[in-house]
């Protein structure tokens, strides 16, 4: 079985990102990139799956600039086979993102196909099911747990106010969430490793792909401060405040 | 304008989250329909056909919507969605899970965790953990939203009721299907519309801990319980306690964050509180950045004190 993982290359989770001073974007140039956290967790898991003997072959894609190599070797380090760069110099919205992938999908022809959930950059979380809908496969969201037995993926999900667990069709896109797994540390070897497996490059242009999106980013502004605090001298004023705030 | 608004309810009640996203609907403007997805819903929809702004109750019954499949759920919120100018639902993990797939299905890009509506087109949405608030403007024929719930006060029943119309329904994909579900059941409030939350972070030490402190002034204030990532990654609360970027957004009335570091995961799901009240043993605590009161004490002296007196 054949497993697609699809990730993205985004600021870094411990940058503090800030406006553009034109309102233009957000200011990113000179930030540290990363591997997106939840994307990592899709490789993890795939990665374990060829560990256990369920997976032939991990697959990893991304769309972006020639500098997403960077997130490419991050994957194949942490255990993927090989790497598919799909480059462009555009910024692709969740629709054209998720067509690439599909485009992708259909030259590689996957059983699974794995993403994280949302990106920590735009925080959508809209191209793993749009993917799934593209493909007119199932989709199991915000997952937890898999297991795939039968040509079939079972998955917990993680939903408000609780858990439910679908079963599904292979092929299916699932979503991954924080709590699928723990990703390994990269051992140096691995890295060493990492540089010698196989990473294609496709241009954009050459997956015949409609890019265009309705859809415009006209202003991004860092919302306004809170209003400095006060801090209590003691637990009494404390009851005090909670006595007007809540019981009064 | 005319918006179809899918609704999310539990076994007896319309979700809250829905009353929002009508709401901001009625922001945009234009006839409301709300679309009621199930397996014998009729008490569903009646609730529904009371609330203030909307124009008509739309329901499609069959046993393929008797759970919440957006594998089921999505070519019938497609196969009614080119009459309308807008298709609404709030940005639950229902919403979420289901609008995407509806908009591949219309090849449409959407615009989700929307904050404020501009106008018809134009909405302000979250980036980078709530870092960032960017304006989107939505060209699409048919414009597809999700609505964060806490931006919007919740929709309330109005003096009659609207019409409830059947529509029909679009099959078992035979894509998936349902197993099961575990769904904390509780007295308390529920997290994500909660007037008052007290939070737990991992300074407490042992799950042990998070019960006898925070569970007793939760019962107090009739406060629905939260936890910090770090928390739950702790295994002192379960994870559907979880505020923050990749848990529950809220914006209570009254947030109570203890023992809470403040890491900007954080921030991002319970900044938007009314007042945020914070207790922590460390005087640098970020969390003291965004605190209205704030005070420096050790957690295990004064929550007894706390509970005790209110």
């Amino acid at each position: 079985m054949k497993v697609l993982v699809g990730i993205k290359r985004v600021v870094d989770h411990n940058v503090r990102v800030r406006a553009k001073a034109d309102g233009s974007g957000a200011d990113i140039a000179s930030a540290k990139m990363s591997i997106n956290p939840f994307d990592e967790h899709a490789v993890e898991e795939a990665v374990r799956l060829k560990e256990a003997g369920v997976a032939t072959e991990v697959v990893v894609v991304t769309t972006g600039a020639a500098n997403a190599q960077d997130v490419l070797r991050h994957a194949l380090a942490l255990g993927a086979d090989r790497a598919i760069l799909v480059e462009t110099a555009e910024h692709l919205n969740s629709l054209a993102s998720a067509k690439v992938l599909r485009a992708i999908a259909k030259r590689e022809a996957p059983q699974l196909i794995l993403i994280g959930k949302q990106a920590i950059d735009d925080d959508a979380a809209e191209v793993g099911q749009m993917l799934a809908a593209l493909l007119n496969v199932g989709q199991g969201t915000f997952a937890s747990k898999l297991t795939i037995a039968d040509g079939k993926v079972t998955v917990a999900r993680e939903i408000d106010g609780g858990q439910e667990t679908l079963e599904l069709n292979l092929p299916a896109v699932i979503t991954a969430d924080l709590r699928l797994n723990d990703p390994r540390y990269i051992k140096l070897p691995n890295l060493m490793l990492a540089k010698k497996k196989p990473l294609e490059t496709i241009a954009l242009a050459d997956l015949d792909v409609n890019t265009a999106s309705k859809v415009a980013t006209i202003n991004v502004a860092e919302p306004p401060a809170r209003a400095a605090g006060k801090i209590l001298n003691n637990v009494e004023e404390l009851i005090e405040i909670l006595h007007a705030q809540v019981k009064g | 304008m005319s918006i179809l608004l899918i609704a999310e309810f539990d076994q007896n009640s319309l979700k809250a989250a829905t009353r929002s996203a009508i709401s901001a609907a009625s922001q945009i403007g234009g006839d409301i329909d709300v679309l009621v997805i199930g397996q014998n819903v009729n008490a569903i929809a009646q609730q529904v056909a009371k609330i203030q702004g909307v124009t008509r109750v739309l329901v499609a019954d069959d046993a393929a919507y008797a759970k919440p499949l957006a594998e089921n759920a999505a070519p019938l919120v497609q196969s009614l969605a080119t009459k309308y100018s807008h298709v609404i639902a709030a940005a639950s993990s229902f919403g979420k899970n289901l609008l995407p797939r509806v908009a591949a299905l219309l090849d449409v890009d959407m615009v989700s965790e929307v904050t404020k509506i501009i106008d018809a087109s134009t909405y302000v949405r979250p980036l980078y953990a709530g870092n960032l608030n960017a304006t989107v403007k939505n060209d699409e024929a048919i414009k597809l939203l999700t609505i964060r719930p806490t931006g919007f006060t919740a929709a309330q029943d109005g003096s009659q009721s609207v019409s409830i119309e059947s529509v029909l329904a679009t099959g078992d994909k035979a894509l998936s299907r349902f197993l099961n579900e575990q769904i904390q059941t509780s007295e308390r409030p529920e997290l994500g519309t909660a007037r008052i939350i007290v939070t737990g972070g991992r300074s407490l030490g042992s799950a042990e801990k998070f019960e006898s402190l925070i569970a007793p002034l939760a019962g107090k204030l009739n406060a629905a319980i939260g936890a910090t990532r770090a928390a739950v990654d702790a295994g002192f609360a379960p994870n559907e306690w979880q505020v923050g970027q990749t848990g529950t957004v809220v914006a209570p009335d009254v947030y109570v964050a203890i023992g809470v570091s403040g890491a900007a995961q954080h921030v991002a799901g319970m900044k938007e509180s009314r007042i945020i009240i914070a207790i922590n043993q460390d005087p640098d605590a970020q969390i003291f950045q965004w605190a209205d009161y704030g005070l420096v004490a050790d957690l295990f002296d004064v929550l007894p004190k706390i509970s005790a007196a209110l």
